[in-house]
């Protein structure tokens, strides 16, 4: 699926945890958090990475910030291999790419003032200092529409929203290429979100930024992005455009997480076909065999308890790994 | 009306705080059915859980107190009623079910002795009848492997199967009220689709009548029969389901409205914004509009008067001095 004009690409990406027990710590099992997972975001492009809790989307998204070191896999950013970067070329190569995170509240150190938190990846880095880093932190909380005048105050002054305006100028501080948005909106209000959605779509126009936005709120995600990837227990199911994955969802569990997702607005809701999963999203340490969804699959076959599905180009940049989807 | 189960008549609850008097729920009246699903909507801080705390006498005194007001329930007083009535209303006439289900359950006790201390209070069951009783409410909320995981404590199980739990000790004294706060803002939407379903279904076997607090203007639109919506600590709209998703009548339940997403329409470029931010409680005044600060249709009475609600439709309240002519306002730009 390589493209020339991907800023971001990953190939057959892995990322299992230990897990440790007895007396001797020693390894008894994994936890494949991500297990062979691979896309490609184009220049400009905001992909969308939507799942369950436990599926594996945050964890793709630190594999590709290299805040992991990768078990397996490539990871390459503008054409380069950085899954194996560390040490200063890592570290130079950082500044292209940030995180935003969800929880503003927990993710600003409560003793810094604004300013600091906004202004210290350029300290860090060397790149300013003085009257010419006063005016840039000035220039950044602007941009976050924040008035340069709160810079003295500290986060637990701030609003929800607020805090994670300031988490964004932060984010912006490198002009980075690449931002990692990590659940950006779910911690806060149905007017504030609107607020951060409407900024982040501004911000990305304004510095040619390039997202990866993970969240579990299809609506929001849909809203967003130009693409959208499904992901179930460490592996991606679907991958496609935006409306085609809303209008055209092929993979069953797509499809249930859409009809899952109720509509704001009575008339059309209530006549919607819905699709009941049962039980729970399965142990990522013993998933289960053969397709990792037949348990929950209610169109389940024998072929999709013995073999593992592919990701299969079914044509029009659509992608879906069932075997029941043929092109 | 014969059949109204909850009347909550002009409820103030006030915290009385470092800042001063913090008016947190202030005048608020609204009205269940038997067998009703009301749903009370707004975002944070709006007054929506302290209202519901309220309803069970659970507001922490000091800071908070109850000012005034009336909660008529099954004919009585809430209000007036003593410690030890209201001890034997709570859980077993009225149950609440909380959004964080692995803070309100106790992890150092089996789920079997959770649910069955409850029952051995309340219904008088005998230890093993009320185990019984326990395994088979489990199963009602579709725990598979009841008899064996009944056995096992809190932290054994999924956020999904905990909130399962809660609902299912909500009910274990038939009540006639369940007043559900944020029941699935900690679930994804797969296991939000499930707990509803769960809900509702049990709703309508036994005829309880249910209170869903949220700020998830889908899971409203959904499930509920009548909705309320608050800011500030006041009701701004209420109406039928229905009217309110399809005529909004106040600016605020508009905006709301508008600023979410939408799944079934193609998308847009950009999304509605509700400017600024919610007012702070303490030093909002009393005699403005508390959302006219943050609204585009703003004229000078709303800065000098507060609305109260009125009626502009069937069974229809909204509490805006425009709310006539809002909707060709909006429609305008």
């Amino acid at each position: 699926m390589a493209t020339n004009e991907a800023l971001v690409e990953v190939k057959d990406l892995r990322m299992y945890f230990p897990v440790l027990a007895g007396l001797f710590r020693s390894k008894v099992a994994d936890v494949k958090a991500v297990d062979g997972v691979s896309f490609f975001i184009k220049n400009g492009e905001t992909l969308g990475l939507v799942g369950e809790s436990g599926c594996g989307k945050t964890t793709t998204g630190r594999c590709i910030l290299r805040l992991y070191d990768i078990t397996d896999g490539k990871v390459y950013f503008e054409g380069q291999d950085i899954s194996n970067l560390s040490g200063e070329s890592l570290r130079r190569m950082r500044r292209n790419m940030q995180l935003i995170f969800q929880d503003p509240g927990a993710s600003l150190d409560p003793r810094m003032t604004a300013g600091t938190i906004t202004g210290e990846p350029l300290l860090v880095h060397n790149l300013v200092k003085g009257k010419e880093y006063r005016e840039q932190v000035a220039e950044l909380l602007r941009m976050v529409e924040l008035e340069p005048r709160m810079a003295i105050r500290y986060p637990h002054e701030f609003s929800g929203g607020q805090r994670q305006r300031i988490g964004i100028a932060r984010a912006l501080a490198l002009r980075p290429k690449f931002i990692v948005c990590d659940e950006p909106v779910s911690a806060l209000d149905v007017s504030i979100q609107a607020q951060i959605i409407t900024l982040l779509m501004r911000l990305k126009e304004e510095l040619n930024l390039t997202y990866l936005f993970i969240a579990h709120d299809l609506s929001v995600v849909r809203h967003i992005s130009d693409r959208v990837a499904v992901m179930y227990l460490g592996k991606i199911v679907e991958i496609t455009r935006s409306d085609e994955l809303y209008d055209n969802p092929l993979h069953p569990y797509s499809l249930a997480l859409l009809s899952a997702v109720p509509i704001p607005n009575p008339v059309v809701d209530r006549q919607r076909k819905r699709i009941l999963l049962t039980g729970d999203v399965p142990s990522p340490i013993f998933p289960p065999p053969g397709c990792h969804f037949h348990p929950r699959c209610s169109l389940a076959q024998d072929i999709c308890r013995q073999e593992e599905p592919e990701l299969k180009d079914i044509g029009g940049e659509h992608w879906v790994s069932c075997h029941l989807v043929s092109k | 009306m014969a059949d109204k189960l909850l009347e909550v008549k002009d409820l103030r609850t006030y915290f009385y705080v470092d800042e001063g008097e913090l008016r947190a729920v202030d005048g608020l009246s609204y009205s269940v059915s038997k067998g009703e699903c009301v749903g009370l909507v707004g975002e944070s801080a709006c007054g929506k859980s302290v209202s519901a705390l309220s309803i069970m006498r659970l507001i922490p005194y000091p800071p908070g107190i109850i000012v005034g007001g009336e909660i008529i329930f099954e004919g009585r007083d809430l209000l007036k009623v003593s410690e030890e009535e209201i001890r034997h209303i709570r859980g077993n006439r009225i149950a609440m079910v909380f959004q964080e289900p692995t803070t309100s359950l106790n992890p150092v006790l089996t789920v079997k002795r959770q649910l069955t201390e409850t029952l051995e209070l309340h219904r008088g069951l005998d230890r093993p009848a009320a185990v019984d009783e326990a395994v088979r409410l489990l199963k009602l909320v579709g725990i598979p492997d009841a008899e064996r995981r009944v056995n096992d404590y809190p932290h054994q199980f999924s956020g999904g199967m905990q909130q399962r739990i809660m609902i299912a000790m909500a009910l274990s004294c038939n009540p006639s009220l369940l007043i559900a706060d944020e029941p699935t803002t900690s679930v994804d939407v797969t296991v939000q689709a499930q707990l509803l379903e769960i809900m509702n279904n049990l709703r309508k076997q036994f005829g309880s009548a249910v209170i869903i607090i949220t700020h998830n203007l889908g899971v409203v639109a959904r499930y509920v029969d009548y909705v309320n919506v608050m800011y500030a600590g006041r009701l701004v709209e209420a109406g039928p389901t229905e009217v309110i998703y399809g005529q909004p009548r106040h600016p605020y339940t508009i905006g709301l409205i508008n600023s979410v997403p939408r799944l079934d329409l193609p998308r847009k470029r950009g999304l509605y914004v509700i400017p600024g931010l919610p007012p702070n409680l303490a030093r909002l005044p009393k005699t403005i509009c508390a959302f006219s600060p943050r609204c585009q249709y703003a004229i000078s009475k709303c800065q000098e008067q507060r609305p109260d609600l009125e009626q502009v439709g069937d069974d229809h309240y909204a509490a805006c001095f425009r709310s006539k002519e809002i909707r060709e306002l909006v429609e305008a730009g």
